[in-house]
């Protein structure tokens, strides 16, 4: 689950990080409490969405007046701002921060990320702020400082001083920019994160530092330890079909194509999508029921696929384990039953009690054509979609 | 005939008076491993379908001389369980539990250095299997065959697609391993292939990768530098986007990297047969038999 700017500075707040605050604005009438609670300008004016690279892609402004304040409030609010995060699609901007302007002399980057191959949390750190990490790790990677974090104890306060002194920051506030490393990793530690980020720190004109942007994310299996802040899910951010699957167990992640996939597995969703790509085809989503799947969850993961008025075709895919066949089978012809369907349906079982399946498949009156192999299966509902589009 | 799992496991299940740990113990009791018990804490004493119950991991192994472990404890409180399992000086913990904090696993990654003996198979894996011998896992026995080809995997129901295309072909399986979809597991496809190297009785290897981190990049290498046999792959995500993650917690491409192109480059280059459809697995393997090295060959021309 990610967090908003305005967030992610409310929890920074809360372990003493330095952070400036500002005020949320969802509607242009909102714009008098922010100028209530700050009257002082210059003022930024910063898009909350949960993507970063908002500043190239003009969702963040610096403005001088009330007036320029509230016509900048009022071009981003409701934009679309595309950014190599967006994707290109873009993303609706619905809510704006705004915050005092800070006068700043130097822009530094920071995050924690975990580091799977060294199975611990890293901290990755430049001197070279302000622009995207996936850009100066691709042309400059030695600008990158990297600093591996003993998972148990935190970062070792040598560890911070050293980070400090590296980026070049200024000897006399050596505690200052130790205590934020620290407090960076103590944060991402305490609430099971996979991933702060502060891009930019800053090194403001009186030569103290500053975090002038904030960016969390909570690693999903770890939230359930930290209720209070499930309600800071935006769902305005998410897919409504993806949190509808969450809700029923699955996992559902929306794609670009036409032809929805119905699977058991992570391994073997990921793997279908592939096939059919490989016999030309486009998957509209990645669909895993679980490795156990019900006949419920099949019923509902069918109503999803349906949902999307995209899809030409559906292909089931199911390597029964603990699933059995005949359960999900059952659970395709009611859910097939349920929702009208009228799509070619190509449907591949294998596994524990699979000629019961293909027997219960076979009695009811759905259409459906059935493949023995995975590359079959995947080449038949390529076919299909093929001619409902002609 | 094997590697990790042999006839000499005695196995425990922590977590299991829950559902799923009983469903499962059953299962591998049916299938012919030496189940030994199980471990609930505050249950022990009693018993629970003919297996016996234990307070602690240390007092089954007391009593029951066990050596593995398969662990069901739910996610908040599995980490725990692995610990327990290592101090008690249990050798193979293999860990079902979907869904631990990361940050819990790189805690328990660290303290498990301190027992050098135990290897970790997992979490979020579908466990291990030696055909015709013992299975520790959630897998459906049946669709093994005891034979000479290793499968190591990250993910359950492909390992299973992997394995019945392998029975299929009339070859079997020495020992097959989900080591686990999460971002740190104990096990890596590394380790294996080191293991599967030295077990005279496995003859090739189906690895089977997914995006996400460079663990398939760091097994090409060794594959290149000292793998004696023939290695067959897959890497599936081929159609994942970026930023995304795709059911595995660990099988997300992020900053441009773990796409599965770069692994499938990698895999090739230390001349695995790489299976360019989930279909193909088996006959990628069949090719590595023969020693042809690089991109497996299509039954059916790519269409754009």
């Amino acid at each position: 689950m990610k967090l908003h700017e305005y967030q992610a500075k409310e929890i920074f707040a809360k372990y003493g990080m330095p952070v400036t605050a500002g005020f949320v604005v969802k509607h242009l009438s909102d714009v008098d409490e922010a100028l209530k609670m700050f009257p002082q300008g210059p003022w930024m004016v910063k898009a909350q969405i949960h993507a970063g690279g908002r500043g190239k892609a003009g969702g963040v402004k610096f403005t001088k007046s009330e007036m320029e304040l509230r016509q900048k409030a009022s071009d981003i609010l409701g934009m679309t701002l595309v950014s190599p995060q967006t994707g290109p699609q873009g993303k609706l901007v619905k809510k704006v921060f705004i915050t005092p302007a800070v006068d700043y002399a130097k822009e530094l980057y920071v995050s924690v990320v975990l580091d799977r191959a060294r199975r611990c949390p890293v901290i990755l750190a430049s001197a070279e702020g302000g622009t995207e990490i996936e850009e100066l790790a691709v042309h400059k990677p030695e600008a990158i400082q990297k600093v591996y974090v003993d998972p148990i104890q935190g970062l070792h306060p040598y560890q911070a001083r050293q980070l400090h002194l590296n980026l070049g920051l200024p000897a006399d506030k050596i505690n200052q920019g130790s205590k934020i490393f620290q407090d960076l990793v103590k944060i991402f530690m305490d609430l099971d994160l996979s991933l702060i980020e502060v891009n930019p720190l800053v090194v403001l004109k009186d030569g103290n530092i500053h975090c002038l942007d904030a960016k969390l994310a909570f690693d999903d299996n770890g939230l359930p330890r930290h209720k209070e802040y499930i309600s800071w899910r935006d769902p305005d951010e998410e897919d409504p079909r993806e949190l509808q699957a969450a809700e029923s167990g699955l996992s559902y992640i929306s794609l670009d194509g036409n032809i929805g996939c119905l699977v058991n597995g992570a391994g073997l969703a990921m793997a279908t999508a592939d096939a059919i790509q490989h016999f030309g085809g486009t998957p509209a989503n990645f669909l895993d029921v679980g490795g156990s799947a019900s006949q419920k969850a099949v019923a509902q993961a069918f109503k999803i696929i349906l949902s999307d008025d995209r899809v030409k075709a559906i292909l089931v895919n199911i390597f029964g384990g603990i699933a059995k066949c005949d359960l999900i089978a059952q659970g395709i012809i009611d859910a097939a039953k349920e929702v009208g369907l009228n799509l070619p349906l190509v449907v591949r079982l294998e596994g524990t009690n699979v000629e019961k399946g293909k027997e219960l498949l076979a009695k009811s009156d759905l259409k459906y054509s059935f493949a023995p192999s995975m590359d079959e299966a995947a080449k038949a509902v390529v076919a299909g979609a093929k001619e409902v589009r002609s | 005939m094997s590697i990790y799992l042999g006839k000499n496991a005695k196995v425990i299940c922590q977590g299991i008076t829950g559902s799923a740990g009983l469903f499962h113990a059953k299962a591998c009791r049916e299938y012919g491993t030496k189940m030994v018990g199980g471990v609930t804490p505050g249950k022990g004493g009693s018993e629970v379908e003919g297996f016996k119950v234990f307070d602690t991991v240390q007092d089954s192994v007391k009593k029951t001389g066990a050596n593995t472990t398969m662990i069901f404890v739910p996610a908040l409180f599995a980490g725990d369980a692995i610990l327990e399992a290592a101090d008690a000086g249990i050798e193979l913990i293999v860990c079902i539990t979907e869904g631990i904090p990361a940050n819990d696993m790189a805690k328990v990654n660290l303290n498990l250095k301190r027992y050098p003996k135990t290897r970790l198979i997992g979490p979020n894996c579908p466990g291990i299997i030696t055909p015709g011998v013992a299975k520790v896992g959630i897998m459906p026995g049946y669709i093994h065959k005891p034979g000479k080809i290793g499968i190591v995997s990250r993910s359950g129901t492909l390992t299973y697609e992997a394995v019945w295309q392998v029975t299929r072909l009339g070859l079997g399986q020495s020992t097959c391993i989900g080591i686990g979809g999460d971002p740190i597991v104990g096990t890596t496809h590394l380790d294996t292939l080191e293991a599967y190297n030295k077990d005279k009785d496995t003859q090739a290897v189906i690895m089977i990768g997914e995006i996400g981190g460079t663990a398939e990049e760091e097994a090409a290498q060794y594959v290149k530098k000292y793998m004696k046999k023939p290695v067959a792959a897959f890497i599936a995500g081929m159609t994942a986007p970026p930023g995304k993650r795709m059911g595995h917690a660990g099988a997300i491409v992020s900053g441009g990297k773990g796409t599965a192109k770069e692994k499938i480059a990698a895999l090739e280059a230390a001349g695995i047969v790489v299976a360019q459809s989930p279909g193909e697995i088996g006959n990628a393997l069949v090719e590595a038999l023969k020693g042809k090295k690089g991109k497996s060959k299509p039954k059916s021309k790519k269409k754009k």
